[in-house]
Protein backbone atom coordinates (compact mmCIF):
# COMPACT_ATOMS: atom_id res chain seq x y z
CA UNK A 1 0.00 0.00 0.00
CA UNK A 2 3.33 2.46 0.80
CA UNK A 3 4.28 1.48 -2.32
CA UNK A 4 0.90 3.29 -4.04
CA UNK A 5 1.81 6.35 -1.86
CA UNK A 6 3.90 8.61 -4.55
CA UNK A 7 1.99 7.98 -7.11
CA UNK A 8 -1.35 9.21 -5.29
CA UNK A 9 0.80 12.17 -4.11
CA UNK A 10 0.98 13.26 -7.84
CA UNK A 11 -2.76 12.69 -8.09
CA UNK A 12 -3.21 14.79 -4.60
CA UNK A 13 -0.91 17.57 -5.93
CA UNK A 14 -3.13 17.40 -9.10
CA UNK A 15 -6.59 17.78 -7.86
CA UNK A 16 -5.04 20.00 -4.96
CA UNK A 17 -4.52 23.03 -7.75
CA UNK A 18 -7.57 22.60 -8.54
CA UNK A 19 -8.91 22.94 -4.81
CA UNK A 20 -6.64 25.89 -4.55
CA UNK A 21 -8.24 27.43 -7.62
CA UNK A 22 -11.86 26.47 -6.69
CA UNK A 23 -11.15 28.37 -3.23
CA UNK A 24 -9.54 31.65 -4.83
CA UNK A 25 -12.74 32.45 -5.89
CA UNK A 26 -14.66 31.58 -2.78
CA UNK A 27 -12.33 33.60 -0.59
CA UNK A 28 -11.84 37.21 -2.50
CA UNK A 29 -15.61 36.87 -2.32
CA UNK A 30 -15.55 36.23 1.31
CA UNK A 31 -12.68 38.74 2.32
CA UNK A 32 -13.69 41.60 0.10
CA UNK A 33 -17.51 41.65 0.66
CA UNK A 34 -17.77 39.31 3.85
CA UNK A 35 -20.63 37.19 2.01
CA UNK A 36 -19.98 33.50 2.14
CA UNK A 37 -21.40 32.39 -1.37
CA UNK A 38 -22.35 28.80 0.05
CA UNK A 39 -23.19 28.27 -3.92
CA UNK A 40 -19.90 28.67 -4.69
CA UNK A 41 -19.79 24.76 -5.79
CA UNK A 42 -22.83 25.13 -7.63
CA UNK A 43 -21.10 27.95 -9.64
CA UNK A 44 -18.23 25.49 -10.48
CA UNK A 45 -20.86 22.85 -12.01
CA UNK A 46 -22.16 25.84 -14.36
CA UNK A 47 -18.97 26.23 -15.36
CA UNK A 48 -17.98 22.60 -16.14
CA UNK A 49 -21.53 22.07 -17.78
CA UNK A 50 -20.86 25.16 -20.43
CA UNK A 51 -17.23 23.67 -21.31
CA UNK A 52 -19.07 20.42 -21.55
CA UNK A 53 -22.03 21.87 -23.72
CA UNK A 54 -19.26 23.90 -26.18
CA UNK A 55 -17.68 20.19 -26.42
CA UNK A 56 -20.59 18.17 -26.71
CA UNK A 57 -22.28 20.83 -28.94
CA UNK A 58 -19.78 22.37 -30.79
CA UNK A 59 -16.61 20.68 -30.69
CA UNK A 60 -15.14 23.00 -28.80
CA UNK A 61 -11.89 22.00 -26.76
CA UNK A 62 -12.27 22.18 -23.31
CA UNK A 63 -8.96 24.17 -22.64
CA UNK A 64 -9.85 26.78 -25.25
CA UNK A 65 -13.68 26.90 -23.88
CA UNK A 66 -12.25 29.04 -21.00
CA UNK A 67 -11.82 31.94 -23.24
CA UNK A 68 -15.78 32.08 -23.50
CA UNK A 69 -16.31 30.47 -20.10
CA UNK A 70 -14.52 33.25 -18.15
CA UNK A 71 -16.14 36.02 -19.43
CA UNK A 72 -19.93 34.68 -19.42
CA UNK A 73 -19.27 33.82 -15.83
CA UNK A 74 -17.75 37.11 -14.96
CA UNK A 75 -21.40 38.34 -16.51
CA UNK A 76 -23.21 36.21 -14.54
CA UNK A 77 -21.10 37.22 -11.35
CA UNK A 78 -22.27 40.39 -12.33
CA UNK A 79 -25.83 39.90 -12.44
CA UNK A 80 -25.71 37.35 -9.83
CA UNK A 81 -24.58 40.42 -7.14
CA UNK A 82 -27.48 42.72 -8.40
CA UNK A 83 -29.76 40.32 -8.27
CA UNK A 84 -28.90 38.94 -5.25
CA UNK A 85 -26.17 39.43 -3.15
CA UNK A 86 -25.49 43.01 -3.58
CA UNK A 87 -28.84 43.50 -1.26
CA UNK A 88 -27.09 41.93 1.38
CA UNK A 89 -23.75 44.02 1.41
CA UNK A 90 -26.23 47.17 2.28
CA UNK A 91 -26.22 45.29 5.69
CA UNK A 92 -23.55 45.58 8.45
CA UNK A 93 -21.17 43.77 8.54
CA UNK A 94 -21.74 41.10 10.99
CA UNK A 95 -24.99 40.29 9.66
CA UNK A 96 -24.57 40.21 5.78
CA UNK A 97 -22.77 36.53 6.51
CA UNK A 98 -26.14 34.68 8.03
CA UNK A 99 -28.25 36.63 5.42
CA UNK A 100 -25.74 35.73 2.62
CA UNK A 101 -26.29 31.93 3.50
CA UNK A 102 -29.57 32.13 2.97
CA UNK A 103 -29.48 33.59 -0.42
CA UNK A 104 -26.82 31.21 -1.20
CA UNK A 105 -28.65 27.94 -0.14
CA UNK A 106 -31.55 29.18 -2.36
CA UNK A 107 -29.22 29.96 -5.25
CA UNK A 108 -27.82 26.63 -4.87
CA UNK A 109 -30.86 24.41 -5.06
CA UNK A 110 -32.37 26.79 -7.70
CA UNK A 111 -28.61 25.77 -10.10
CA UNK A 112 -29.23 21.99 -8.90
CA UNK A 113 -32.32 21.84 -10.01
CA UNK A 114 -31.84 23.79 -13.33
CA UNK A 115 -28.62 21.49 -13.92
CA UNK A 116 -30.72 18.23 -13.42
CA UNK A 117 -33.85 19.82 -16.10
CA UNK A 118 -30.77 20.89 -18.38
CA UNK A 119 -28.90 18.42 -18.38
CA UNK A 120 -30.02 15.36 -16.48
CA UNK A 121 -28.65 14.18 -13.10
CA UNK A 122 -25.98 11.97 -14.92
CA UNK A 123 -21.97 11.97 -14.10
CA UNK A 124 -20.74 13.78 -17.37
CA UNK A 125 -16.98 13.57 -18.38
CA UNK A 126 -15.27 15.45 -21.28
CA UNK A 127 -13.13 12.81 -23.12
CA UNK A 128 -11.10 14.57 -26.03
CA UNK A 129 -8.78 12.63 -28.05
CA UNK A 130 -5.92 13.00 -25.59
CA UNK A 131 -8.31 12.30 -23.10
CA UNK A 132 -6.15 9.58 -22.02
CA UNK A 133 -2.44 10.15 -22.78
CA UNK A 134 0.54 10.20 -20.05
CA UNK A 135 3.40 10.82 -19.65
CA UNK A 136 6.09 8.79 -17.34
CA UNK A 137 8.54 10.74 -15.11
CA UNK A 138 10.78 8.39 -13.06
CA UNK A 139 8.25 5.39 -12.85
CA UNK A 140 5.19 7.30 -11.78
CA UNK A 141 2.11 7.74 -14.64
CA UNK A 142 1.13 11.11 -14.95
CA UNK A 143 -1.99 12.19 -16.63
CA UNK A 144 -1.65 14.52 -19.45
CA UNK A 145 -4.90 16.00 -19.09
CA UNK A 146 -4.97 16.60 -15.45
CA UNK A 147 -0.97 18.18 -15.57
CA UNK A 148 -2.43 20.90 -18.11
CA UNK A 149 -4.79 21.63 -15.14
CA UNK A 150 -2.63 22.26 -12.99
CA UNK A 151 -0.25 24.34 -15.13
CA UNK A 152 -3.62 26.33 -16.32
CA UNK A 153 -4.85 26.87 -12.57
CA UNK A 154 -1.87 27.98 -11.49
CA UNK A 155 -1.75 31.17 -14.36
CA UNK A 156 -5.15 31.57 -13.66
CA UNK A 157 -3.66 32.43 -9.87
CA UNK A 158 -0.91 34.48 -11.28
CA UNK A 159 -3.15 36.59 -13.03
CA UNK A 160 -5.53 37.11 -10.61
CA UNK A 161 -2.53 37.91 -8.09
CA UNK A 162 -1.75 40.49 -10.88
CA UNK A 163 -4.87 41.97 -11.10
CA UNK A 164 -5.33 42.39 -7.40
CA UNK A 165 -1.20 44.11 -7.03
CA UNK A 166 -0.92 45.96 -10.25
CA UNK A 167 -5.01 47.24 -11.80
CA UNK A 168 -6.31 50.06 -9.88
CA UNK A 169 -9.58 48.57 -9.62
CA UNK A 170 -7.64 45.60 -8.07
CA UNK A 171 -6.06 47.63 -5.51
CA UNK A 172 -9.68 49.54 -4.83
CA UNK A 173 -10.87 45.35 -4.22
CA UNK A 174 -8.00 44.96 -1.55
CA UNK A 175 -8.98 48.59 -0.23
CA UNK A 176 -12.43 47.29 0.45
CA UNK A 177 -11.19 44.23 1.86
CA UNK A 178 -9.58 45.89 4.43
CA UNK A 179 -12.18 48.52 5.44
CA UNK A 180 -14.37 49.78 2.61
CA UNK A 181 -15.48 53.13 4.67
CA UNK A 182 -11.98 54.30 4.15
CA UNK A 183 -11.69 53.03 0.87
CA UNK A 184 -14.94 55.42 0.17
CA UNK A 185 -13.00 58.25 1.97
CA UNK A 186 -10.52 57.12 -0.21
CA UNK A 187 -12.85 58.07 -2.73
CA UNK A 188 -13.09 54.66 -4.33
CA UNK A 189 -16.60 53.44 -5.37
CA UNK A 190 -17.15 50.87 -3.18
CA UNK A 191 -19.99 49.00 -4.65
CA UNK A 192 -18.43 48.89 -7.73
CA UNK A 193 -15.27 47.32 -6.27
CA UNK A 194 -17.79 44.81 -4.91
CA UNK A 195 -19.50 44.00 -8.16
CA UNK A 196 -16.20 43.28 -9.72
CA UNK A 197 -14.99 41.02 -6.77
CA UNK A 198 -17.68 38.76 -7.34
CA UNK A 199 -17.73 38.94 -10.81
CA UNK A 200 -13.72 37.87 -10.76
CA UNK A 201 -14.77 35.08 -7.78
CA UNK A 202 -17.57 33.87 -10.25
CA UNK A 203 -15.28 34.02 -13.03
CA UNK A 204 -12.67 31.97 -10.95
CA UNK A 205 -15.49 29.45 -10.19
CA UNK A 206 -16.23 28.73 -13.96
CA UNK A 207 -12.73 28.67 -14.84
CA UNK A 208 -12.10 25.92 -12.02
CA UNK A 209 -15.77 24.20 -13.69
CA UNK A 210 -14.37 23.93 -16.80
CA UNK A 211 -11.06 21.95 -15.51
CA UNK A 212 -13.17 19.64 -13.33
CA UNK A 213 -14.75 18.79 -16.31
CA UNK A 214 -11.58 17.86 -18.33
CA UNK A 215 -9.93 15.62 -15.48
CA UNK A 216 -12.40 14.64 -13.32
CA UNK A 217 -16.10 14.82 -13.64
CA UNK A 218 -19.54 16.89 -13.19
CA UNK A 219 -23.14 15.94 -12.37
CA UNK A 220 -25.85 18.25 -10.97
CA UNK A 221 -25.08 17.35 -7.33
CA UNK A 222 -21.05 18.23 -6.95
CA UNK A 223 -21.80 21.99 -5.74
CA UNK A 224 -21.39 21.12 -2.22
CA UNK A 225 -18.70 19.16 -2.03
CA UNK A 226 -16.41 21.61 -3.78
CA UNK A 227 -18.05 24.49 -1.59
CA UNK A 228 -16.98 22.32 0.84
CA UNK A 229 -13.48 21.64 -0.25
CA UNK A 230 -13.25 25.38 -0.72
CA UNK A 231 -14.05 26.36 3.04
CA UNK A 232 -11.50 23.34 3.97
CA UNK A 233 -8.62 25.38 2.01
CA UNK A 234 -10.14 29.03 2.97
CA UNK A 235 -9.93 27.78 6.77
CA UNK A 236 -6.58 26.03 6.11
CA UNK A 237 -4.39 29.00 3.91
CA UNK A 238 -6.48 31.99 5.60
CA UNK A 239 -7.96 35.17 3.98
CA UNK A 240 -5.66 37.86 2.09
CA UNK A 241 -3.07 35.86 0.45
CA UNK A 242 -3.54 34.58 -3.25
CA UNK A 243 -1.26 32.22 -3.62
CA UNK A 244 -1.27 31.37 -0.20
CA UNK A 245 -4.68 29.93 -0.97
CA UNK A 246 -3.49 28.07 -3.71
CA UNK A 247 -0.88 26.35 -1.60
CA UNK A 248 -3.65 25.39 0.65
CA UNK A 249 -5.46 23.48 -2.02
CA UNK A 250 -2.25 21.82 -2.87
CA UNK A 251 -2.07 20.76 0.67
CA UNK A 252 -5.48 19.80 0.81
CA UNK A 253 -4.90 17.32 -2.76
CA UNK A 254 -1.94 15.67 -0.28
CA UNK A 255 -3.43 14.98 2.67
CA UNK A 256 -6.15 13.83 1.03
CA UNK A 257 -4.31 11.36 -1.38
CA UNK A 258 -2.19 10.03 1.89
CA UNK A 259 -5.31 9.44 4.29
CA UNK A 260 -6.70 7.66 1.13
CA UNK A 261 -3.77 5.47 0.81
CA UNK A 262 -3.08 4.70 4.47
CA UNK A 263 -6.03 4.51 5.92
CA UNK A 264 -8.17 3.42 3.01
CA UNK A 265 -10.45 5.29 0.55
CA UNK A 266 -13.42 6.19 2.23
CA UNK A 267 -11.07 8.50 4.87
CA UNK A 268 -9.86 10.51 1.96
CA UNK A 269 -13.12 12.99 2.76
CA UNK A 270 -12.83 12.80 6.50
CA UNK A 271 -8.82 13.94 6.48
CA UNK A 272 -10.20 17.80 5.14
CA UNK A 273 -12.65 17.83 7.88
CA UNK A 274 -9.93 16.86 10.59
CA UNK A 275 -7.70 19.66 9.15
CA UNK A 276 -10.52 22.06 9.62
CA UNK A 277 -10.55 21.47 13.05
CA UNK A 278 -7.41 21.37 13.90
CA UNK A 279 -6.41 24.51 12.19
CA UNK A 280 -9.52 26.07 13.69
CA UNK A 281 -8.41 25.17 17.25
CA UNK A 282 -4.87 25.92 16.57
CA UNK A 283 -4.28 28.78 14.26
CA UNK A 284 -7.39 30.44 13.13
CA UNK A 285 -6.25 33.09 11.39
CA UNK A 286 -4.89 29.87 8.82
CA UNK A 287 -1.52 28.94 7.75
CA UNK A 288 -0.64 31.45 5.15
CA UNK A 289 -2.28 34.51 6.49
CA UNK A 290 -0.29 37.82 6.75
CA UNK B 1 -3.45 70.71 -4.47
CA UNK B 2 -5.19 73.86 -6.39
CA UNK B 3 -3.98 77.15 -5.91
CA UNK B 4 -5.45 79.28 -3.18
CA UNK B 5 -8.11 81.11 -2.29
CA UNK B 6 -11.22 82.35 -4.84
CA UNK B 7 -12.02 85.70 -5.95
CA UNK B 8 -14.26 86.12 -3.98
CA UNK B 9 -12.66 85.16 -0.62
CA UNK B 10 -15.79 86.15 1.73
CA UNK B 11 -17.90 83.92 -0.62
CA UNK B 12 -18.38 80.93 1.72
CA UNK B 13 -16.64 77.41 0.23
CA UNK B 14 -18.70 75.41 2.23
CA UNK B 15 -22.01 75.75 3.94
CA UNK B 16 -24.01 74.17 6.38
CA UNK B 17 -27.71 74.84 7.12
CA UNK B 18 -29.45 73.66 9.99
CA UNK B 19 -28.55 70.31 9.63
CA UNK B 20 -29.57 67.39 11.85
CA UNK B 21 -28.59 63.90 12.06
CA UNK B 22 -29.02 60.69 13.94
CA UNK B 23 -28.08 57.31 15.03
CA UNK B 24 -31.24 55.52 14.58
CA UNK B 25 -33.42 56.93 17.84
CA UNK B 26 -30.41 59.44 19.04
CA UNK B 27 -30.41 62.47 17.83
CA UNK B 28 -26.48 63.39 17.66
CA UNK B 29 -27.03 66.77 15.96
CA UNK B 30 -29.84 69.37 16.15
CA UNK B 31 -29.46 72.68 14.59
CA UNK B 32 -26.20 73.22 13.13
CA UNK B 33 -25.22 75.97 10.88
CA UNK B 34 -21.87 76.97 10.03
CA UNK B 35 -19.80 78.30 7.09
CA UNK B 36 -15.90 77.89 5.98
CA UNK B 37 -14.44 80.58 3.10
CA UNK B 38 -11.80 79.40 1.04
CA UNK B 39 -8.52 79.59 2.45
CA UNK B 40 -9.83 79.45 5.76
CA UNK B 41 -8.57 77.10 8.84
CA UNK B 42 -11.58 76.22 10.80
CA UNK B 43 -11.43 74.18 14.28
CA UNK B 44 -14.39 72.44 15.76
CA UNK B 45 -14.24 72.19 19.08
CA UNK B 46 -16.40 70.42 21.31
CA UNK B 47 -16.51 67.46 24.42
CA UNK B 48 -16.96 63.75 23.56
CA UNK B 49 -20.40 63.37 22.64
CA UNK B 50 -20.89 66.93 21.09
CA UNK B 51 -21.49 66.17 17.67
CA UNK B 52 -17.52 66.77 16.19
CA UNK B 53 -17.61 63.52 14.25
CA UNK B 54 -21.54 63.06 13.65
CA UNK B 55 -21.15 66.49 11.68
CA UNK B 56 -18.42 65.11 9.90
CA UNK B 57 -19.53 62.43 8.61
CA UNK B 58 -22.56 64.45 6.83
CA UNK B 59 -20.07 66.46 5.24
CA UNK B 60 -18.22 63.81 4.04
CA UNK B 61 -20.72 61.74 2.54
CA UNK B 62 -20.85 58.32 5.47
CA UNK B 63 -24.34 59.32 6.94
CA UNK B 64 -27.09 61.49 5.39
CA UNK B 65 -28.37 64.25 7.05
CA UNK B 66 -32.33 63.62 8.46
CA UNK B 67 -32.95 67.75 7.70
CA UNK B 68 -30.72 70.74 6.96
CA UNK B 69 -28.77 71.20 3.94
CA UNK B 70 -24.74 71.27 3.53
CA UNK B 71 -23.73 73.37 0.75
CA UNK B 72 -20.27 73.15 -1.37
CA UNK B 73 -19.30 75.72 -3.99
CA UNK B 74 -22.56 76.34 -4.50
CA UNK B 75 -24.12 72.70 -4.74
CA UNK B 76 -26.09 70.52 -1.97
CA UNK B 77 -23.63 67.80 -1.42
CA UNK B 78 -26.90 66.17 0.83
CA UNK B 79 -27.20 62.40 -1.13
CA UNK B 80 -23.79 62.40 -2.96
CA UNK B 81 -22.17 59.38 -2.66
CA UNK B 82 -19.02 59.58 -0.25
CA UNK B 83 -16.86 58.49 -2.97
CA UNK B 84 -17.69 61.38 -5.70
CA UNK B 85 -17.72 63.91 -2.60
CA UNK B 86 -13.73 63.01 -2.55
CA UNK B 87 -13.64 63.69 -6.13
CA UNK B 88 -15.45 67.39 -6.15
CA UNK B 89 -12.53 68.04 -3.25
CA UNK B 90 -12.93 67.29 0.00
CA UNK B 91 -11.02 65.02 1.19
CA UNK B 92 -11.44 63.53 5.02
CA UNK B 93 -8.52 61.99 6.97
CA UNK B 94 -11.03 59.75 9.43
CA UNK B 95 -10.32 59.43 13.21
CA UNK B 96 -8.01 56.81 13.78
CA UNK B 97 -6.29 57.03 10.65
CA UNK B 98 -7.44 54.05 8.80
CA UNK B 99 -5.33 52.90 7.05
CA UNK B 100 -5.01 50.09 4.93
CA UNK B 101 -3.15 46.81 6.71
CA UNK B 102 -2.43 44.96 3.51
CA UNK B 103 -0.76 48.30 1.76
CA UNK B 104 2.65 49.77 1.37
CA UNK B 105 2.86 53.60 1.60
CA UNK B 106 3.44 53.78 -2.23
CA UNK B 107 0.00 51.93 -2.53
CA UNK B 108 -1.61 53.73 0.25
CA UNK B 109 -0.89 57.13 -1.63
CA UNK B 110 -1.20 55.82 -4.92
CA UNK B 111 -5.05 55.02 -4.11
CA UNK B 112 -5.37 58.50 -2.68
CA UNK B 113 -5.32 60.22 -6.02
CA UNK B 114 -8.03 57.43 -7.39
CA UNK B 115 -10.70 59.71 -8.56
CA UNK B 116 -10.44 60.70 -12.26
CA UNK B 117 -9.46 64.39 -11.14
CA UNK B 118 -7.07 63.46 -8.84
CA UNK B 119 -5.40 60.78 -10.79
CA UNK B 120 -4.72 63.20 -13.57
CA UNK B 121 -2.58 65.76 -10.74
CA UNK B 122 -1.39 62.73 -9.16
CA UNK B 123 2.55 63.34 -10.54
CA UNK B 124 2.30 66.39 -8.59
CA UNK B 125 0.46 65.81 -5.65
CA UNK B 126 2.97 63.44 -5.16
CA UNK B 127 5.28 65.75 -5.46
CA UNK B 128 3.98 67.86 -3.20
CA UNK B 129 3.53 64.97 -0.49
CA UNK B 130 6.86 63.85 -0.47
CA UNK B 131 8.02 67.50 0.06
CA UNK B 132 6.01 68.09 2.87
CA UNK B 133 6.73 64.21 4.51
CA UNK B 134 10.07 63.14 2.64
CA UNK B 135 9.94 60.02 5.20
CA UNK B 136 6.87 58.99 3.19
CA UNK B 137 9.70 58.53 0.27
CA UNK B 138 12.14 57.03 2.44
CA UNK B 139 9.87 54.33 3.12
CA UNK B 140 7.54 54.17 0.78
CA UNK B 141 8.11 50.05 -0.26
CA UNK B 142 6.85 49.09 3.51
CA UNK B 143 3.67 47.80 5.05
CA UNK B 144 2.16 50.61 7.04
CA UNK B 145 2.05 48.35 10.02
CA UNK B 146 5.71 48.71 10.29
CA UNK B 147 5.86 52.68 10.58
CA UNK B 148 5.75 54.31 13.90
CA UNK B 149 2.06 56.23 14.63
CA UNK B 150 3.18 59.81 13.85
CA UNK B 151 4.30 58.35 10.26
CA UNK B 152 1.35 56.33 9.79
CA UNK B 153 -1.00 59.72 10.20
CA UNK B 154 2.05 61.24 7.74
CA UNK B 155 0.82 58.47 5.22
CA UNK B 156 -3.25 59.15 6.15
CA UNK B 157 -2.51 63.13 5.73
CA UNK B 158 -0.65 61.94 2.86
CA UNK B 159 -3.48 59.59 1.15
CA UNK B 160 -5.98 62.82 1.50
CA UNK B 161 -3.90 65.31 0.02
CA UNK B 162 -3.17 62.79 -3.14
CA UNK B 163 -6.82 62.95 -3.80
CA UNK B 164 -5.90 67.06 -4.75
CA UNK B 165 -7.94 68.52 -2.40
CA UNK B 166 -9.49 71.77 -1.94
CA UNK B 167 -10.94 71.33 1.58
CA UNK B 168 -8.73 68.78 4.07
CA UNK B 169 -11.06 67.59 6.84
CA UNK B 170 -9.12 65.73 9.79
CA UNK B 171 -11.11 64.17 12.54
CA UNK B 172 -8.26 64.21 16.20
CA UNK B 173 -5.13 64.10 13.77
CA UNK B 174 -3.30 63.88 16.84
CA UNK B 175 -4.98 61.48 18.97
CA UNK B 176 -2.74 58.84 20.64
CA UNK B 177 0.77 60.86 19.30
CA UNK B 178 3.28 61.98 21.41
CA UNK B 179 3.38 65.91 21.88
CA UNK B 180 6.40 66.78 19.86
CA UNK B 181 4.37 64.43 17.01
CA UNK B 182 1.86 66.66 17.52
CA UNK B 183 3.47 70.12 17.46
CA UNK B 184 5.26 68.43 14.11
CA UNK B 185 1.83 67.12 12.56
CA UNK B 186 -0.43 70.76 13.79
CA UNK B 187 2.75 72.52 12.42
CA UNK B 188 2.46 70.89 8.61
CA UNK B 189 -1.48 72.02 8.53
CA UNK B 190 -0.36 75.35 8.66
CA UNK B 191 2.20 74.65 5.57
CA UNK B 192 -0.74 72.72 3.81
CA UNK B 193 -3.15 75.68 4.05
CA UNK B 194 -0.56 77.75 2.69
CA UNK B 195 0.00 75.92 -0.06
CA UNK B 196 -3.88 76.96 -0.76
CA UNK B 197 -5.89 74.25 0.99
CA UNK B 198 -8.61 75.07 3.11
CA UNK B 199 -8.86 73.07 6.50
CA UNK B 200 -11.92 72.06 9.02
CA UNK B 201 -9.72 70.26 11.75
CA UNK B 202 -11.56 68.41 14.90
CA UNK B 203 -8.85 68.74 17.62
CA UNK B 204 -9.17 67.34 21.26
CA UNK B 205 -5.81 69.83 21.69
CA UNK B 206 -8.02 72.74 22.09
CA UNK B 207 -5.00 75.12 22.84
CA UNK B 208 -3.02 74.19 19.69
CA UNK B 209 -6.32 74.02 17.69
CA UNK B 210 -7.37 77.89 18.29
CA UNK B 211 -3.35 78.85 18.14
CA UNK B 212 -3.81 77.51 14.66
CA UNK B 213 -7.00 78.32 13.51
CA UNK B 214 -8.56 81.55 12.02
CA UNK B 215 -12.02 80.68 13.62
CA UNK B 216 -13.60 78.02 15.30
CA UNK B 217 -16.65 76.61 16.76
CA UNK B 218 -17.81 74.97 19.37
CA UNK B 219 -20.29 72.18 19.39
CA UNK B 220 -22.57 71.21 22.47
CA UNK B 221 -24.84 68.32 22.54
CA UNK B 222 -25.27 68.64 18.69
CA UNK B 223 -25.88 72.24 18.31
CA UNK B 224 -23.12 75.36 18.09
CA UNK B 225 -22.98 76.93 21.59
CA UNK B 226 -20.01 79.75 19.82
CA UNK B 227 -18.05 80.96 17.47
CA UNK B 228 -15.20 83.05 17.01
CA UNK B 229 -11.48 83.67 15.73
CA UNK B 230 -9.61 81.61 17.62
CA UNK B 231 -7.50 84.16 19.31
CA UNK B 232 -10.56 85.47 20.93
CA UNK B 233 -11.90 82.00 21.93
CA UNK B 234 -8.74 81.39 23.39
CA UNK B 235 -9.04 84.74 25.61
CA UNK B 236 -12.74 84.14 26.33
CA UNK B 237 -12.80 83.19 29.84
CA UNK B 238 -15.96 81.16 29.65
CA UNK B 239 -14.27 79.20 26.52
CA UNK B 240 -11.02 78.48 28.90
CA UNK B 241 -13.15 77.16 32.29
CA UNK B 242 -15.22 75.00 29.76
CA UNK B 243 -12.01 73.23 27.64
CA UNK B 244 -8.96 74.34 29.09
CA UNK B 245 -9.91 73.58 33.14
CA UNK B 246 -10.32 75.78 36.22
CA UNK B 247 -6.87 76.45 36.28
CA UNK B 248 -6.41 77.99 33.00
CA UNK B 249 -9.54 80.08 33.72
CA UNK B 250 -7.90 81.69 36.59
CA UNK B 251 -5.03 82.15 35.18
Amino acid sequence: MIALLPQQLVLGLLIGGLYGLAAAGLSLVFGVLKVLNVAHGELIMLGGYGAFWLFALAGVDPFASLVLVIPATLALGAVLYWALFGWVVRYHEETRIKNSLLIGFGLALALHALAVRLWTADERSITTAYAGSVIEIAGLTVPLVRLASLVVAFALIGALHLLLTRWRWGRAIRAAADDWEAALLTGIDVRRAYVLAFALGTSLAGAAGVLVSVGYSISPSIGLEWTLKALIVIVLAGLGSTFGTFAGGLVLGVAEAVSATVFGGPYREVVGLVIFFVVLVARPQGLFAR
Amino acid sequence: MPESAAAHPRAALLDVEGVAASYGPFLALSDVTLSLHAGEIVALLGSNGAGKSTLIRCISGLLRPRAGDIRWDGASLVGVPAHAIVERGIALVPEGRRLFPSMTVEEHLDLGAFAPRARAERARSLDEVHAIFPVLHERRKELVSSLSGGQQQMVAIGRALMAAPRLLILDEPSLGLAPRVVESILGVLGDINRRGVSILLVEQNVHAALGLAHRAYILESGRVAGEGTGRALLDDPHVRRAYLGPLAARS
